[in-house]
């Protein structure tokens, strides 16, 4: 089963080049899917088009459809903070909100009108353990989320994803703002995660890569290169410049 | 009333909010013109621009009004520049930093002083000093007034200055500095002028200050409507087209000639401080971005 | 260059330090000078009495609590008018308004609007409250006058304030499904508030200590009791130091100046309200 259809997107921002070009892809449920390539090959862009975010940045002109549940969520129509409730996303930086660590976790379900106690704390314990931090916060839920570690934040911004019971996570470059111990635990994480969620990940190097991808794809300088599974893409790609940058002779 | 309801109700009062500023700009003018521009159908135009005003008599001449405005912001500002600058200068570049942190409340305490207090300080201080200082025969003079406006004019002056100071990339001045260039010469020569049209803003806006100032001059500056022709007329009694309309407007008939020459005085006040910020905000018009890009 | 000119560079430069040096000190020394003169020669006048009996022997005497009353009543007056006024301009040009033409006509709008002389601002209200809207001189009329010199102030301050919360904030917050309000409301106003409370106190200082705005719009010269409505006019501090300073013959300098440091008092106090605040703010900020 696939999660999303990809037709023919294409976005420029206001510096009026073509971020992204034509992009067609399937995404498929319950894996990990990765986005990777040189700088500036538009992962970014394409990961912020899933959930509408670039509704926020400069964008001049997108066209092309990406279908979810049946709908083109580039529609007019689409109500984009549903969408964004389904489809969480993750940064490269961790960013706690300026909350508690509590509230950090809630703040998806507040914003949805949940304000019943016993359902918060119950929504934030959960997405506390499935992100693996329960253990280590659960007797500082009303601390700063500033006061705890970066790798510890990254992972806060994942249980704040999960709260909201998404079907969709997005992940751009999460670990490079982390140590190897740190990043280990995210990408351990992930393999569990995938087998209730849809994954979409762009690492930042080509290792974290060639590890987590069950399935890949290539992008490069706004076009989708090649797509194919993980092991095909790094063991056998057919492209030229796949061969190239994955070989690290590129960029 | 549904969330989504709530939200675009919000969302509108924002919005008119946001224009509220145009709107008021817009009351203003359209007030200032609906009262003072039948001055121009009252008192013919050459009589308005004549160099008499003697209201009582019929007399409307805003001629020495407007030349005793600028003659007093002139000097008061040839007063703030140096003084502003090289504060700004200091605080920006010398000063070490908890120096800096004690001075600045300094600057700020003289912004927030209200003019009314300087007025008073100037009758009581600085109006006996000039008058001995000069031996003239009366201390309320346009120097003193100029005096006064310089120091309501100084902390927008220094404000401003450090701001465009600050705003000079370390690197310009590293690069300065490698080159073997001391700091004095590096100050002077290198961040100055790059910080020069933040400079210039700085003067432009000071001006504006120390134009629309109304109580102290009032009350230092003998308020005599005489043309200040000759050099040493900052050495006497003179009048301003703020303190003119300050002291008169109380007095008059609604709608009277007079009544609408005040007016027509202060569309002329509005004109010139409109065409000083448009000028200063041209001159100083720097794109603000946010300063960073959506995540990625 | 020879040893000898460097020398009397170096004699040259520290000569320009010192200038540099005298002239700050020059600029510095009158301020504090002023205030220290102003609280030494004022406060033997203050006392309870002074502070809260009315004006006796036509001024001469007696207290200024009529004044004080006014004033208080002046700022909360232009406070009412201006404050949610100015932060909702604010949060609309720092966070909906886009880059374009009909912005950057707001943004010279409120560049005019704070440059415009206050005796201006006393013209318009003249004009458009006491006359047109028939609200007499009065507090009424006063403090609308006020608000609209305040409102530039606390526009650009609040937009400041909002523009220096780091947009990842929003980004982040759009992302976990919060709409545009909410995200304002729960974690940009937050965070701005210190800022915006420091310009609401600074723009409102402002108002507190200016005389030509109330001249004709709702300043009395003497009134023997309280304001009983908003359509009554009142006496204010600003003014009435301005009255016994130039109107009244014979007036003991003793209470002039207890007058004039009981205004500096009240602006100098917001000043450092919003300073402390300001310091307090930064401080505790997490980003
Ligand atoms: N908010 C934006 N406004 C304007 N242009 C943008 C914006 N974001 C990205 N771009 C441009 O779009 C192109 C694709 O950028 P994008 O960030 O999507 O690439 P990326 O593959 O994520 O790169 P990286 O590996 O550096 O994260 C680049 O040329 C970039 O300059
Ligand atoms: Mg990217």
């Amino acid at each position: 089963m696939n999660k999303f259809r990809i037709e023919d997107l294409s976005v420029r921002y206001l510096d009026n080049n073509e971020s992204l070009r034509k992009i067609n892809m399937e995404i498929e449920e319950n894996a990990i899917t990765v986005l990777f390539g040189p700088a500036n090959g538009g992962k970014s862009t394409f990961l912020r088009t899933l959930n509408r975010l670039n509704d926020l940045a400069d964008v001049k002109e997108m066209s092309g459809k990406v279908i979810f549940h049946e709908d083109n969520i580039l529609e007019k129509t689409t109500d984009v903070i549903e969408l964004r409730r389904r489809i969480g996303m993750v940064f490269s930086r961790p960013v706690p909100l300026p909350l508690s660590i509590y509230e950090n976790v809630a703040y998806g379900l507040i914003m949805e009108g949940e304000h019943d106690k016993k359902k918060l704390d119950n929504a934030v314990e959960n997405a506390l353990r499935k992100a693996v931090l329960w253990d280590e916060l659960y007797d500082r839920l009303q601390d700063s989320a500033y006061a705890i570690s970066g790798g510890q934040q990254q992972r806060l911004c994942l249980a704040r994803v999960l709260a909201l019971e998404p079907e969709v996570i997005m992940l751009d470059e999460p670990t490079s703002a982390l140590d190897p111990v740190a990043t280990a635990k995210i990408e351990e994480l992930l393999n569990q995660l995938k087998a209730t969620y849809t994954i979409i990940l762009a690492p930042h190097n080509i290792q974290q890569a060639a590890r987590m991808a069950d399935y890949a794809a290539f992008f490069l300088m706004g076009e989708l290169i090649e797509f194919s599974s993980g092991k095909e893409m790094f063991l056998n790609p057919r492209d030229r410049r796949t061969q190239e940058y994955v070989s690290g002779r590129y960029g | 009333m549904s969330k989504q309801q709530g939200n675009l109700v919000i969302t509108g009062i924002i919005k008119i909010a946001g224009y509220s500023s145009i709107v008021f700009v817009t009351l203003i003018l359209i007030f200032l013109l609906r009262e003072g521009l039948p001055a121009l159908g009252s008192v013919p135009i050459s009589q308005l621009f004549s160099t008499i005003w003697y209201p009582i008599q019929g007399y409307f001449g805003i001629l020495p009004l407007i030349l005793g405005t600028l003659l007093v912001t002139l000097v008061a500002i040839l007063i703030a520049l140096p003084f502003g600058v090289c504060t700004a200068v200091y605080l920006s570049e010398i000063a070490p930093k908890w120096v800096k942190a004690v001075l600045k409340p300094v600057i700020e305490i003289l912004a927030g002083i209200p003019s009314v207090v300087l007025g008073f300080i100037g009758i009581l201080v600085f109006v006996p000093f000039i008058r001995t200082f000069f031996n003239l025969p009366t201390g309320l003079t346009g120097l003193t007034g100029a005096i006064l406006l310089a120091l309501i004019a100084i902390p927008t002056v220094v404000s401003i200055a450090e701001d465009a100071l600050n705003t000079v990339p370390d690197s310009y001045r590293q690069a300065a500095l490698a080159l073997g260039v001391t700091r004095w010469q590096t100050i002077w020569g290198v961040t100055l002028p790059a910080a020069k049209t933040g400079v210039l803003t700085a003067v432009m806006l000071g001006v504006g200050r120390a134009l629309g100032e109304t109580m102290a001059v009032m009350m230092v500056t003998g308020n005599a409507p005489v043309m200040p022709t000759r050099l040493n007329s900052i050495l006497m009694p003179l009048r301003t087209m703020t303190a003119t309309i300050a002291s008169e407007m109380g007095e008059v008939a609604t709608g009277s000639t007079h009544y609408q020459v005040l007016f027509f005085i202060g569309i002329v006040l509005f004109l010139l401080s409109l065409a000083i910020n448009v000028a200063a905000s041209w001159v100083s018009m720097r794109q603000r971005q946010r300063s960073e890009r959506i995540l990625s | 260059m020879d040893k000898s000119s460097r020398t009397s560079t170096l004699i040259a430069e520290s000569a320009g330090y010192t200038l540099v040096h005298l002239i700050t000190l020059a600029t510095i020394i009158p301020i504090l000078g002023l205030v220290g003169y102003i609280i030494a020669k004022g406060s033997p006048a203050i006392s309870w009495q002074f502070l809260t009996a009315a004006p006796t022997d036509g001024m001469r005497a007696g207290g200024i609590f009529p004044a004080i009353v006014g004033t208080v009543y002046l700022t909360i007056g232009t406070a009412i008018f201006s404050v949610p006024l100015g932060v909702a301009a604010g949060i609309y040009i720092s966070e909906y308004a886009a880059d374009n033409a009909a912005t950057r006509l707001i943004r010279l709008a409120i560049i005019n609007l704070s440059g415009i002389p206050s005796v201006v601002y006393g013209l318009f209200g003249l004009g458009l409250f006491v006359i047109f809207l028939n609200f007499g001189t009065s507090i009424l009329s006063a403090s609308l006058t006020l608000s609209i010199m305040t409102l530039p102030v606390i526009i650009s301050t609040s937009e400041e304030a909002m523009h220096s919360v780091p947009n990842s904030f929003r980004v982040v917050s759009t992302s976990l499904g919060a709409s545009r309000w909410q995200t304002i409301r729960k974690i940009v106003l937050p965070q701005a508030l210190p800022g915006i409370v420091t310009g609401v106190i600074l723009g409102l200082e402002r108002a507190v200590g200016e005389t030509a705005p109330i001249l004709f719009t709702g300043a009395a010269f003497y009134l023997p009791q309280l304001p009983s409505s908003p359509l009554d006019a009142t006496m204010a501090l600003p003014y009435h130091i301005f009255v016994i300073s130039t109107q009244v013959p014979g007036m003991p300098v003793e209470i002039q100046y207890g007058t004039v440091l009981v205004l500096l008092v009240f602006v100098l106090g917001m000043n450092l309200i919003a300073t402390l605040i300001r310091t307090r703010a930064r401080a505790k900020r997490v980003w």
